[in-house]
Formats: C-alpha cells, structure tokens, sequence
C-alpha cells in the first residue's frame, strides 16, 4: 500500500502515482523502437466529430480501425465515456489511444475519490491536454494520438468541447469539431447543417449523417455495417450524464438516411 | 551514564492500547448494515464536508472514526492502492480482503514500531454480486482484523451499540429499515438523531459499476421517515434487543 510523507505526496495525480511506482509509461522503450526500426506499421483509429446542441454535446466515432489498406478492426469503440458528464473521442494510433484514454478516465476516477469532489470540464479538458503532450515523443515516431473532449459543464450550464493538436495544444470549439482521417468530409457536413440550439433529434441525425458522408468519401472510415449489425458509436452528454444511442436507433437513422440519399437517382 | 527505565513490554503495548482507545472513544461512532440490495454506512457526523465514509473503489468503501487527519490517510492509501491494482491488472481483482489485509500490516507495524498509535479504527466494505458475497472487515488500532457478517459498529461506546443492533433481521432487510435501525443503535434510548447530524453513504448492486452512493440529508430524512419497520416506534425503549420485526417493508 503506498504510504507517502506529507511533502512528498503525489496528490490526486493517477499518472505521478504510477512513476513513483516504477509503473510510468516507458517512452524511453518507444523512442528506441522509432530510432531502430523506423515507423511502425499499428492500426489506426479514424474520424470521430463533436457538435453542441440545445441540452449538451452529440458525440460520434465510426467503428473501423486500419492498418495501411487493411482493415485491422471492424468494431473499435473510439467514442468513450471518461465519466459521468465527459466522453473522450480518439484518432490515432489505436494502441496507444486506447492506453491514453483508459488513463485519463481512471485519473478522473482517481481525482474524484482522492480529492472528494470531481474535477471542473476545463479541468479534465487540461488533463487530457497534458496526457496528448507526454505521448509527443512517440508520435513523433508515428504513434500519433489526436482526441477530441466533450462534456457538459455543471457550473455553466452548457455543453462544451474541446479539439487538440498533437503537440497538446488545446482548443476550445464553440459549435462543432472533427478529428481523424474522415474529418474534411463529416466537418463539412457538420458545418453546413449546423444550427443554434437544435434539439436531440436533428442533432443525432447530423452526426450520423456526417458519418455516412466520411465513410462514403475516405476509405479508412467505416459506415453503418448493417449486414453485421455494426453501427457507429453515437452518444449524448447532458445534466443528466453520458448516454449512448443502442443499435435499434442508429438502423432506423441510417435506413432513413440511405433512402434520403438514394432518392431520385439512378445511381 | 544514565540508564533508561526498564519498562515491561506488556506495559508498553497495554499503554499505547489506551492511548489509542481513549483517543477512539473520543469520537462518534459509526455502524455498518447489510440490507437486501447492499450495505448501508451510517455515521453521527455534524459536518458536511469531512467525511468518514468514501468510495474506494467499484464495489469498496471505506469508513473510519477516530482521529480524522490519520483514517484520512489510510483512505487516500487505499484508493492508491485500489486504483493501481485495477490499472496493473483488472477491476475484477480489486477486493476487499487484500485491502483489509494490507490495512491490518500498516496499522500493526506503526502501532509496535512508532512513538504513538494510529487513534483510528476502520472498516473495509465490499458488495458483492450477491448478498451471500457481502464482506465487512472492521479493523483496530493495533492491525487486529475482524471479518463480520451481518452490521459493524466502529468507535466509542460500541458495546451498548452493537447490543441495540442485536435484534435487526438478518435477511430482507430494506435500505429505510436499516438506516432507521442503524440511527437508533446510534442515538440509544436518551436522544434523537435528525438527518444533518449524520453522514449515509450506501454500496449498491444495483447502482451500476460504481456502488458507491452518498445520501443527501434529503434522502436520509426520507429514509427515516418511512414508516412500518417493526422497531420503527422502539425509539424509547431502543436499548432492549428489539422482537424479530414483522414482515419488512419492500
């Protein structure tokens, strides 16, 4: 059990925990891996988009992860819970991604029990923020991780969200944001179809569309596998917390979707 | 040259003993109740900020009476020790009986080898899937552990308190009924407790990943205020072992 003296105390800090412990991440290893054998070939995760609407923040994330041309994984969840009223969206190098994003959620975890109270959104926008900036060493090498933050803020009122860069950089957007290989084209579509205060539903079905568009245009986005009962992972976040839209849902969308887009063509 | 006294280990361990038990009694008790959905932790706790009970981890909770800068310790202890064990290998492996155990190894080393004891005694809470998993580990000032079964009671007085849980029904017990039972074997026979005099935290199996939950004084005068619990009128004579209730309510 780790006993720590009044001075030397790591805090509510999860990650400065782990290198007192001897458990920090080794970047030592990856910048060696990068300098030996160039960049590595690891499957990456692609487009994920945030917008804001009248209660909170849609956010979505299609399912697929490449490798190259290949297709590593056909299911990836890169849309994430982090806690009750925030959720994590990551591009990227898929290994590292998921390692970051399980960190951030137990540090949140970890601040809340510690400390006794939760941490402010632009807090945890900030932690996030300095995890983006410890992974610079091994993006620099490839391993790229680029996530997007949404959550509602409790003390505004609103939601809110927040894009980054690889170097850590942190952005506050006010309406809308995309990230990942498919993000040109959902960006787009998210940008052209936004409005003020729109409701769940008009909200929900931009996001799914903005999807659809990504996938229809960027070969390392998945769309809507209906054959395989795959969909996109789609969630709200609001006073009321995190919820997820199941598959029922986002098959009804996307049916409507599809006939919306074949509509008056011949092809 | 001058010669330290010699002074009896037995004496020595006998003195530190009531040094920690009278820094113990000191302070206000706290009791833990099994229900039929989890385990209900009630503490005599005015303040609404320094709490005795919190959350370590999914299905783990922590409560401790004594001298709060050092059970305050030990918790923070516990959600480091609790947090890296799920990092490192999964949340499932995370439990209470090896929390308890590395508790009872801390409590015991500083309680032979420091200048002065923890004045501090401790509970390790665990729900489990279901109730026959439920696990109380009550740990003392000197690293003894006890593994109880149906209630806990921690701090001064303890005796008279653990004597007026004695009647509480072990199955089918409902959450209103054991945080009425839990506050009369607090106040005993000579004095009521009202929501803001106590901190109610519950581990639930049915409040999804995280068990823990903290009860507002909204939610604990609600509590109280149900009424058909068989002792529910036993305030006056709540020092006696109360009948085996009447069908609890649901």
């Amino acid at each position: 059990m780790p006993f720590f003296t009044p001075g030397d105390d790591p805090g509510a800090s999860f990650p400065e925990l782990l290198r007192r412990m001897g458990l920090g991440p080794d970047d030592a290893g990856m910048a060696a891996a990068g300098a030996a054998g160039g960049r590595l070939d690891v499957p990456h995760a692609t487009t994920c988009v945030a917008l804001r609407y009248a209660d909170g923040v849609v956010m979505a994330g299609d399912r697929r992860a490449t490798s190259g041309n290949l297709i590593s994984h056909r299911g990836m969840e890169k849309v994430v819970q982090a806690d009750r009223h925030s959720g994590v969206a990551i591009a990227g190098a898929a290994g590292p991604a998921v390692e970051m994003i399980k960190l951030f959620a137990l540090q949140l975890e970890h601040y809340e029990k510690v400390e006794g109270s939760a941490l402010s959104l632009e807090g945890k926008a900030n932690q996030l923020s300095m995890m983006v900036r410890g992974n610079l060493p091994a993006a620099m090498q490839g391993m790229v991780v680029v996530p997007l933050f949404a959550g509602y803020d409790l003390r505004r009122r609103t939601g809110r969200l927040w894009s980054y860069d690889v170097t850590g950089g942190r952005y506050e957007e006010f309406d809308h944001a995309a990230t990942g290989s498919g993000s040109l084209h959902a960006g787009t579509v998210i940008k052209v179809g936004f409005r003020d205060g729109m409701d769940r539903d008009t909200a929900v079905d931009l996001a799914c569309k903005s999807l659809w568009e990504a996938a229809d245009a960027d070969s390392a986005t998945g769309g809507p596998d209906a054959l395989r009962g795959i969909y996109p992972v789609v969630a709200t976040i609001t006073a009321d917390g995190w919820s997820r839209l199941d598959d029922a849902e986002l098959a009804a969308r996307y049916q409507t979707i599809a006939l919306q887009s074949t509509e008056g063509r011949s092809r | 040259m001058s010669m330290p006294f010699y002074v009896a280990p037995e004496q020595v361990m006998k003195d530190r003993a009531d040094y920690a038990r009278k820094g113990i009694a000191r302070g206000r008790a706290l009791v833990a109740v099994r229900y039929d959905d989890g385990i209900a932790l009630v503490a005599e706790n005015p303040s609404n900020t320094l709490r005795k009970i919190s959350e370590i981890y999914d299905r783990i909770a922590f409560a401790g009476v004594g001298k709060y800068n050092e059970f305050d310790q030990l918790r923070v202890a516990g959600v480091r020790a609790a947090d890296l064990k799920g990092f490192q290998y999964s949340r499932d492996d995370v439990d209470a009986r090896s929390l308890a155990n590395q508790y009872a190894q801390i409590l015991g080393q500083i309680f032979t080898h420091e200048m002065k004891p923890m004045e501090v005694e401790i509970l390790v809470a665990e729900v489990g899937v279901d109730g026959a998993d439920d696990q109380l580990f009550h740990i003392l000032y000197d690293g003894t552990v006890m593994d109880e079964r149906q209630y806990s009671v921690l701090g001064g007085d303890a005796e008279s308190i653990t004597s007026r849980l004695a009647g509480v029904p072990v199955d089918g017990l409902s959450l209103s009924g054991a945080v009425q039972a839990a506050t009369r074997a607090l106040c005993g026979p000579d004095r009521t407790l009202k929501s803001p005099d106590l901190e109610v935290a519950i581990l639930s199996r049915s409040n999804g990943r995280r068990c823990f939950k903290r009860l507002t004084d909204d939610d604990v005068a609600a509590l109280l205020d149900v009424p058909g619990d068989a002792s529910g009128d036993a305030a006056a004579s709540a020092d006696v072992p109360a009948d085996p209730p009447a069908a609890p309510e649901s």
